[in-house]
């Protein structure tokens, strides 16, 4: 199990570590003053990636081969030249620029694949690596998508790809979620798409466009390591299960105290088991009655337990962006981090939370490693 | 020969200390001084060559009218100043 916490925040990447049982303290920080958007640790070489958004100098990548001990800053993808007299805008008249504007998402190959990764970016790019980062390309085919056009900005400024799951039984099937723009997969590394999207519904679109791929605002997407056939969504008006390989989605109503949130995570080997933090939608993006709580399903969504040993049962206004929640790779621990800068361990699948931290910057990632 | 001048705001991610370089325009003098200092490129101008959205540009205390070519002219004793555009408190 893992025993080594990374902290993506607003204000640097932070580590803990476990020193016995239920006994985690933080222990080190990385880029202290800098924004991290986002970690990844690798499970095929034990190498960490650190996305950086300096703002004004732009977004960066580092990678360190001795468990942040050092780092050493890598490759960036780069957008294309727009092509002469282009003009491409979004739904409120918003030029998309033809440049990068963060890390969204960071995926690696599989273990037959060394050294590939895959990035999402805003806006709304897919790039891999075939070096571990230190150099790009971007998978063009998506990018010149007539109906990558049709994307928004939903969870940020622009279209943006949060989530890439790499089939575990074939490297070259990929599947990206988008806020907002659907699901798309190729099943030849990139070279064509497809839409995956049936069974969503988008109840914040025009009518006529309620089932339409690109109108779709998955907020995060997971697939089952061990069954992958079973895919999981938080979406922005509700939680998605595929059990047909994202052929088709079923809708899972009813679930309290609310159906909206952000992040999901599921049971690496058993698929109808997940986890999702609840807050009440959109207009609010607060914990429900000001109670953090997260809900686990067990029986593949249609019951929930709604758990809360240990977390915060009044006044908390704690909301936890969509990679802000992990699980560690035998299903047992959890971890979140939120806005306001605290942090939750379970060691025992969310039955009981120990508090971390309470005095973090704005957590925007989390990470086992 | 111009000097190049950057932030010192960005001496924290790059160490790119003050230079001469030969150059009659912003683009050929930061092109030598990015020789000097190759990770420097990507702090100060996007993929595109273009400078940075937020990122500001003086030549003798004025600032650049070509923020994508970068052809406003410097002279021989020119004094390129590369900042933040600060805004806010």
């Amino acid at each position: 199990m893992s025993d080594h916490l990374l902290l993506s925040t607003r204000k640097g990447l932070f580590s803990a570590r476990r020193r016995g049982a239920g006994a985690w303290a933080l222990e080190a920080v990385s880029f202290l003053g800098d924004n991290v958007s986002l970690t990844l640790v690798d499970p095929r070489d034990g190498a960490w990636y650190a996305a950086l958004d300096h703002g004004h100098f732009g977004a960066k990548l580092h990678r360190s081969r001795d468990r942040g001990a050092t780092w050493q800053e890598i490759g960036v993808p780069a957008y294309p030249t727009p092509p002469e007299g282009h003009v491409g805008k979004d739904f409120l008249g918003r030029e998309i620029p033809w440049r990068l504007m963060r890390f969204w998402s960071l995926a690696p190959g599989l273990t037959s694949q060394p050294g590939l990764l895959w990035a999402g970016t805003l806006p709304g790019g897919l790039f891999w690596s075939e070096d571990c980062g230190d150099t790009w390309q971007m998978v063009k085919s998506l990018w010149e998508m007539p109906e990558r056009r049709k994307w928004a900005g939903g969870g940020a400024e622009a279209p943006g790809i949060h989530s890439i799951c790499v089939d575990p039984r074939n490297g070259n099937r990929v599947a990206v979620a988008i806020s907002s723009g659907g699901v798309w997969i190729t099943e030849d590394r990139g070279q064509t798409w497809a839409a995956f999207t049936r069974g969503m519904r988008a109840d914040y679109a025009p009518p006529e466009l309620v089932e339409a791929p690109e109108s779709q605002d998955p907020h995060r997407m997971v697939q089952c390591p061990g069954a992958p056939d079973t895919w999981w969504i938080q979406h922005h008006n509700g939680i998605f299960r595929s059990t047909d390989d994202a052929r088709t989605w079923t809708e899972i109503v009813d679930v309290k105290p609310s159906v909206f949130g952000f992040p999901v995570v599921v049971h690496p080997k058993e698929p109808e088991t997940a986890w999702f933090i609840p807050a009440i939608k959109d207009e609010k993006r607060i914990p429900a009655e000001g109670r953090v709580v997260v809900n686990r399903t067990r029986d593949g969504g249609r019951t929930f337990e709604t758990l809360h040993r240990g977390l915060p049962q009044g006044w908390a206004y704690d909301l936890v962006y969509r990679h802000a929640l992990d699980l560690d790779a035998r299903g047992q621990r959890l971890a979140f981090g939120s806005t306001t800068g605290s942090v939750w361990i379970s060691e025992n699948q969310g039955d009981d939370w120990l508090t971390l931290a309470e005095h973090l910057p704005p957590v925007h990632a989390v990470s086992f490693a | 020969m111009p000097s190049v001048a950057f932030t010192q705001n960005l001496q924290r991610h790059v160490a790119c200390p003050p230079c001469r370089v030969a150059g009659a325009t912003v683009q050929e003098s930061l092109e030598a001084a990015f020789a000097l200092y190759p990770q420097a490129r990507g702090y100060v101008l996007d993929e595109h060559g273009s400078l940075r959205f937020h990122m500001a540009i003086y030549v003798d205390g004025v600032p650049i009218l070509d923020r994508h070519g970068l052809s406003d002219p410097v002279t021989e004793a020119g004094e390129i100043f590369v900042m933040q555009a600060l805004s806010g408190g």
